[in-house]
C-alpha cells in the first residue's frame, strides 16, 4: 500500500543554525507515528516543512504521493493540522469556528457531528477564550479533522493540559486512528509516546537518532532489565545459564537478576524448571524514558 | 464562500469587541459633541478672521469626522486585530487550513468599509438632528471621494498590521498616530489656527488629505484634485507595501 508520508533527506537551516539536518522517515497508513525529542530538536520544523508551512532547503516530501510545495491545495485537502501555539479569536464561539473552517474545505465533515463526537455539544455557544485548556484542545483537534483528512498532525497537543485532560486527549487520539486516519504525533512526553505510538522516531539536534516501536526502542536502548524474587535455596548457579541473564546478586534471601531481552519470562521459566515458584517474582519496568535518556546522552557524548 | 463566511464571522467579532466599537464609532462622536459644543455653528462673517472655510464650525466638522472614523479603523482597529491574529497564531491556523489570503484581508477591508459607512451615516444624521448641520452638497462627487478615502485607510490598516509585530506595538503606534492626526489634520483645531510647523507635519499625515477630499464635495467646493491624488497614492503604496511585508507569522 502507498505510504501515508515519505520524508527523504529533509534539511532546513535558519541562518547559522541547522534546525533539521537530513531527516528521513516513512509513515504507513493507519499508523500513529511519534516524533519524540527535546525542545529545539527539530520536531516542529520538520512537520511544518512537511505541511508546506515552511520551505525546506533540500529533501523531498510526499504525503499520499502529493508533493506539498508543488500542490498545496491538494495537500490541504488531505491533511489536518493541530498546530502548536495557534489560537482562535477570543470571542469566536465554538460553533462559529467549526462552521467557518468547514466552509473553507470543499469535502468537509458535518461539523455538528464533530461537535458531538468531541464532547463540545454543550459548549456550542461558548467563546474560545472561555473554554478550558482541555476544551480548547478538543476544539482544535475537531478543527483539524473538519476537512476529513487522511493524515493528521498533532503538535504538542497535550502540553499545558492537566493529567486528566491528557488522558482524555489520549483517548481522542485512539479514536482518530480508529476512524482510519493516520496520525503524526509530535511530543516531548515519553509516557504519551509509549502509550499511543505504533512507531516513533527520536529526534536530537535535527537528526533522527533512533527509530522503532516503543518496546523495540526500550529493549534496544533502555539498558539492563532487572528481575527480583526471594528464595531460601542456597545454590542458584544454574540460573546464570538461563537465556539473557548476565549477573545475579543476592542479599540473604533477596535475589536480583540483571540481563537483557525478555528477562522476566526466561527467569520464570528457569525457576519453574527447577521447581521454584516464588510468589513475589517481579521485574523492574524499563520505560521509553530510560531508552530516551540513554540514547540522547550517548549521542550528546559523541557530539562533544 | 470563504470570504463571505469569514466576513460574517469578523463582523460578529467586531460587534462583540467593545474597544473597537468605542474607538471607531463612539470616540469620533464624542469629539463631535465637544467641538460643536465649543464652537457652535455660526459662520465667521469677517473673511480675514475666518478659519472655517466660510461655513459654520459644525458644518466644517461633519465631513472631517467622517474621515476620523476611517482613520480610527485604519490605524487603531485593523492593525491591532491583524497583529493580534498573527501573535496568537490565528493567521497560522488560517494558513494551515488553506484559508486564502485574499479572504483574510478582504474580510478586514469589507469590515473597514462597513464601519466607515455606518460611522458616516450616524454622524451625519446625529449632527443634523442635534446641531442642525447640513447634508452633503455634491453627493455625486462625495461618494467616490468617500470610498477612495475609506479604502485608502483600510489598506493603510493592512500595512500597519503587517509591519507591527505584536498587538501591543500596534496599539501603541496606532493610538499615537490617531491622536497626532486628529490634532493636526483639521479634524481637531481648524488648520488655519495651526502654526506653520504644525501645518507642515499635518501635510505629511494621510488624514489631512482625507479631510480635504471629503470636505470639498461636501461643502460644494468641487473635487479636491491634489488631495485625491495623495490619497490614491497612499492606497497604491499601501497595497504594494502589504504585498511586500505581509507575514502569516
Amino acid at each position: 500500500m502507498e505510504n501515508a508520508l515519505i520524508v527523504d533527506g529533509l534539511r532546513k537551516r535558519y541562518g547559522h543554525t541547522t534546525a533539521v539536518d537530513g531527516v528521513s522517515f516513512e509513515v504507513a497508513p493507519g499508523e500513529i507515528f511519534g516524533i519524540l525529542g527535546e525542545n529545539g530538536s527539530g520536531k516542529t520544523t520538520t512537520v511544518e516543512c512537511v505541511q508546506a508551512l515552511r520551505r525546506a532547503d533540500s529533501g523531498s516530501v510526499r504525503v499520499f504521493g502529493v508533493d506539498p510545495q508543488a500542490d498545496r491545495a491538494r495537500l490541504r485537502s488531505i491533511v489536518g493540522s493541530q498546530l502548536q501555539e495557534s489560537e482562535l479569536p477570543d470571542r469566536l464561539r465554538v460553533w462559529e469556528a467549526l462552521d467557518l473552517f468547514s466552509a473553507i474545505s470543499p469535502a468537509s465533515a458535518d461539523w455538528r457531528e464533530l461537535l458531538a463526537d468531541w464532547g463540545l455539544a454543550d459548549k456550542r455557544d461558548t467563546a474560545f477564550a472561555s473554554l478550558s485548556g482541555g476544551q480548547r484542545q478538543r476544539l482544535l483537534v475537531a478543527l483539524a479533522l473538519v476537512n476529513r483528512p487522511r493524515l493528521v498532525f498533532l503538535d504538542e497537543m497535550t502540553t499545558g493540559l492537566d493529567p486528566s485532560a491528557r488522558r482524555v486527549a489520549w483517548d481522542l487520539i485512539d479514536e482518530i486512528r480508529a476512524r482510519g486516519t493516520t496520525v503524526v504525533l509530535v511530543t516531548h512526553f515519553m509516557d504519551e509516546a509509549e502509550r499511543l505510538c505504533d512507531r516513533l522516531a527520536v529526534f536530537q539536534r535535527g537528526r533522527i537518532i533512533a527509530e522503532g516501536t516503543p518496546p523495540g526502542l526500550v529493549d534496544a536502548h533502555a539498558g539492563e532489565a532487572a528481575v527480583f524474587f526471594t528464595t531460601d535455596l542456597a545454590d542458584l548457579s544454574w540460573l546464570a545459564d538461563a537465556q539473557g541473564v548476565e549477573r545475579i546478586e543476592r542479599t540473604g534471601s533477596h535475589v536480583s537478576v540483571r540481563g537483557t531481552g525478555p528477562l522476566l519470562a526466561y527467569t520464570a521459566a528457569a525457576l519453574v524448571a527447577h521447581g521454584i515458584a516464588p510468589t513475589d517474582l517481579r521485574s523492574e519496568r524499563r520505560s521509553l524514558e530510560d531508552a530516551f535518556l540513554a540514547l540522547t546522552t550517548a549521542e550528546a557524548e559523541v557530539a562533544t | 464562500m470563504a470570504l463571505r463566511k469569514l466576513t460574517w464571522v469578523e463582523l460578529k467579532l467586531f460587534t462583540r469587541d467593545p474597544l473597537s466599537l468605542v474607538f471607531t464609532l463612539a470616540l469620533p462622536f464624542f469629539f463631535l459633541v465637544v467641538l460643536n459644543g465649543v464652537f457652535g455653528n455660526e459662520p465667521e462673517i469677517d473673511p480675514v478672521e475666518d478659519v472655517w472655510r466660510g461655513v459654520g464650525p459644525a458644518d466644517y466638522y461633519v465631513p472631517a469626522y467622517l474621515g476620523l472614523v476611517m482613520a480610527a479603523v485604519g490605524v487603531l482597529s485593523m492593525p491591532v486585530r491583524l497583529a493580534t491574529y498573527r501573535e496568537s497564531g490565528v493567521l497560522r491556523r488560517f494558513r494551515a487550513s488553506a484559508m486564502p489570503l485574499w479572504a483574510v484581508l478582504g474580510s478586514q477591508i469589507v469590515i473597514a468599509l462597513l464601519t466607515s459607512v455606518v460611522g458616516a451615516v450616524s454622524i451625519t444624521i446625529a449632527s443634523a438632528l442635534i446641531y442642525d448641520t447640513g447634508f452633503p452638497t455634491d453627493v455625486a462627487l462625495l461618494v467616490p471621494a468617500f470610498f477612495l478615502a475609506a479604502l485608502s485607510f483600510a489598506a493603510l490598516g493592512v500595512v500597519l498590521g503587517s509591519v507591527l509585530p505584536t498587538a501591543r506595538s500596534a496599539q501603541g503606534a496606532g493610538i499615537m498616530l490617531f491622536f497626532v492626526m486628529f490634532l493636526l489634520s483639521g479634524s481637531g483645531p481648524p488648520r488655519d489656527v495651526l502654526s506653520d510647523g504644525m501645518r507642515t507635519v499635518g501635510n505629511a499625515l494621510p488624514l489631512t488629505h482625507v479631510v480635504t477630499l471629503l470636505q470639498d464635495p461636501w461643502l460644494g467646493f468641487g473635487w479636491a484634485t491634489s488631495a485625491s491624488l495623495v490619497v490614491a497614492g497612499i492606497l497604491v503604496g499601501s497595497v504594494a507595501l502589504s504585498i511586500r511585508f505581509f507575514r502569516w507569522e
